[in-house]
């Protein structure tokens, strides 16, 4: 047998300071209101969620800000058991939910769920079923200032 | 348009895929998969006119700008050199890239090759959440095994098929990596283990999900004036297509959509232009062999769905009833697939190599008898960018 092989043990910590625009300062400013805001486009008429600055489809700027409800329904989710590193300890469901006045679905955390048993909690979840977003007593402007609920 | 020079695979060659390779670097790693596609066409590293790199995103393997690192291992120093990164579908792109430097009439023998050592971050999911949107996706844990069981779920959801319709694909796959001596997992697993293994995203559990693969893979392509002037089988590009999904996977979600998340209509698309140019108009007939790009066994269904052999929602329940298998009419994934080998850069890449071995006759153990049209296909970004390529032998 050779002799074994070395390893070079090697990190990358990499900082970065991201612009939201002026669009997404916006949307991120109405989020301290508990207000969630969607784009519509002045084409194709629908209002996206998360915002955006043209609309993919037609090709054409949006201006139209459009405040959706709290309320909508669960298009997608998964209950995540492992644990990834630099992600949070399982487990949590990750979830698109689609707002009742938004033509497309956003991800955020769902809670209000037990969760200790994980493949029992996938059995009571179901695509299509209510739920609302709600918020933090303190919003700050981020996306993790609210996150999806079962409407019950 | 006008008329392109015909291309084809001269010669194909892939690397063990393990989960490490500590015996040789990433350079290393990829002249030996350059080196057997060589020797696979007879051809020495002087007749190459340029190459394309598979590289997929830098942080996979912690080197910014690796091309440099790599360029010389793919044996084209003073000639023209690219790379390509399109996620996990790097390794198809790669190939059209290559295929348009000689289908153009400006090159007429080109190099397309890579590899990946995955396995040397245990942190690829944290290196690919960093792919979602830096203002309102990144804050959450999404990842490249989570995105896919939102798939699941909505496909489960549309179609009524279950768990137990995804273990039979991750079954199958197993079982035909026995025969295949590249591939990185090769251990048969009953559905009811598959069933049974730990939950990572339900309901993506461990046995339905693909390993983190070191590995390389290089194919060679020539124009055909060269291509018949070398003894070896060919296997021809005769079609290529590409398509781009939406760029938020919430768009793919609810009424206004024009794609369903639970679907790969933009990879049909993308096969549906490989197959227009191939004259391919009733796949269920014609195509013999499918590589589809699978890393999950969930997406191994709609794959088969988008590649036209069965209808949508079927290709469960057609598993079940043993289409698909080796040894059926239409075997998919005789390699074992991205289930049993995932060395991200090249995945895609390794899925038309096997499809080029198929209709070469050069597949060995798996060689599905008498294959002559095979469809290759691969998938990157949250289900973003999807390529197909339809590959013909002369036997």
């Amino acid at each position: 047998m050779s002799d074994p092989v070395i390893e070079i043990e090697q990190h990358w910590d990499i900082h970065y300071r991201h612009a939201a625009g002026e669009m997404g300062s916006h949307f991120f400013r109405a989020l301290r209101e508990k207000r969630i805001l969607g784009r519509r486009c002045p084409q194709c008429r629908r209002v996206l969620l998360p915002p955006r600055g043209f609309c993919d489809r037609c090709f054409v700027t949006t201006s139209e800000w459009v405040e959706v409800a709290p309320d909508g329904v669960l298009e997608a989710f998964t209950v995540v058991a492992q644990k990834f590193t630099g992600m949070p300890d399982p487990p949590y469901v990750v979830a698109y939910a689609r707002l009742r006045n938004a033509d497309t679905a956003m991800v955020n955390y769902l809670r209000g769920v037990d969760l200790s048993d994980v493949r029992a909690a996938a059995q009571r979840l179901a695509v299509g079923m209510p739920v609302r977003a709600v918020f933090t007593a303190r919003p700050e402007g981020r996306m993790t200032d609210f996150w999806f609920e079962p409407a019950r | 348009m006008t008329a392109m020079s015909r291309v084809a695979i001269v010669g194909v060659g892939q690397t063990e895929h393990r989960f490490r390779r500590d015996d040789v670097t990433y350079p290393e790693l990829a002249r030996e998969a350059v080196a057997r596609a060589l020797a696979h066409a007879g051809l020495e590293v002087r007749d190459l006119e340029a190459a394309v790199l598979a590289l997929a995103p830098d942080a996979l393997m912690g080197v910014a700008h690796a091309e440099r690192w790599v360029a010389d291992a793919l044996g084209v120093a003073g000639k023209p050199f690219m790379r390509v990164n399109t996620g996990g579908s790097t390794g198809i792109t790669t190939v059209h890239a290559a295929y348009f430097h000689v289908a153009s009439g400006l090159f007429d023998c080109v190099l397309a090759a890579g590899a990946d050592r995955v396995g040397e971050s245990g942190d690829a999911q944290l290196v690919l959440n960093t792919m979602w949107d830096v203002l309102y996706e990144r804050p959450f844990p999404l990842n490249a095994i989570n995105m896919l069981a939102l798939q699941a779920v909505r496909y489960m959801a549309k179609y009524g098929t279950t768990e137990y319709h995804m273990a039979l694909g991750a079954v199958k796959n197993r079982r035909h990596a026995l025969r295949n001596p590249h591939a990185h997992l090769r251990k048969e697993v009953t559905v009811e283990e598959v069933l049974a293994s730990r939950v990572i995203c339900w309901p993506i559990k461990l046995f339905d999900a693909c390993p983190q693969s070191t590995g390389g893979c290089a194919l060679v392509l020539c124009s055909e004036e060269v291509a018949r002037r070398l003894p070896g089988p060919k296997a021809w590009i005769d079609g290529v297509g590409n398509c781009v999904e939406t760029y938020f996977m919430g768009d793919r979600m609810g009424p206004a959509a024009e794609h369903d998340h639970a679907d790969a209509d933009a990879l049909a698309e993308a096969i549906a232009r490989a197959y227009r140019q191939a004259g391919i108009r009733d796949p269920r007939r014609e195509i013999d062999v499918a590589e589809l790009y699978a890393p999950f066994s969930n997406i191994e269904l709609h794959a088969i769905e988008a590649a036209g052999l069965c209808d949508k929602g079927q290709a469960g329940r057609l598993l079940e009833k043993g289409e698909f298998h080796l040894g059926s009419r239409q075997p998919v994934n005789p390699s074992g697939g991205v289930l049993c080998a995932n060395p991200i850069a090249v995945t895609a890449m390794v899925r038309v190599a096997e499809a080029a071995l198929q209709v070469m006759g050069h597949a060995g153990e798996r060689q599905v008898e008498g294959a002559r049209t095979a469809l290759a296909t691969g998938i990157g970004g949250d289900h973003q960018f999807y390529g197909a390529a339809v590959l013909r032998g002369e036997r």
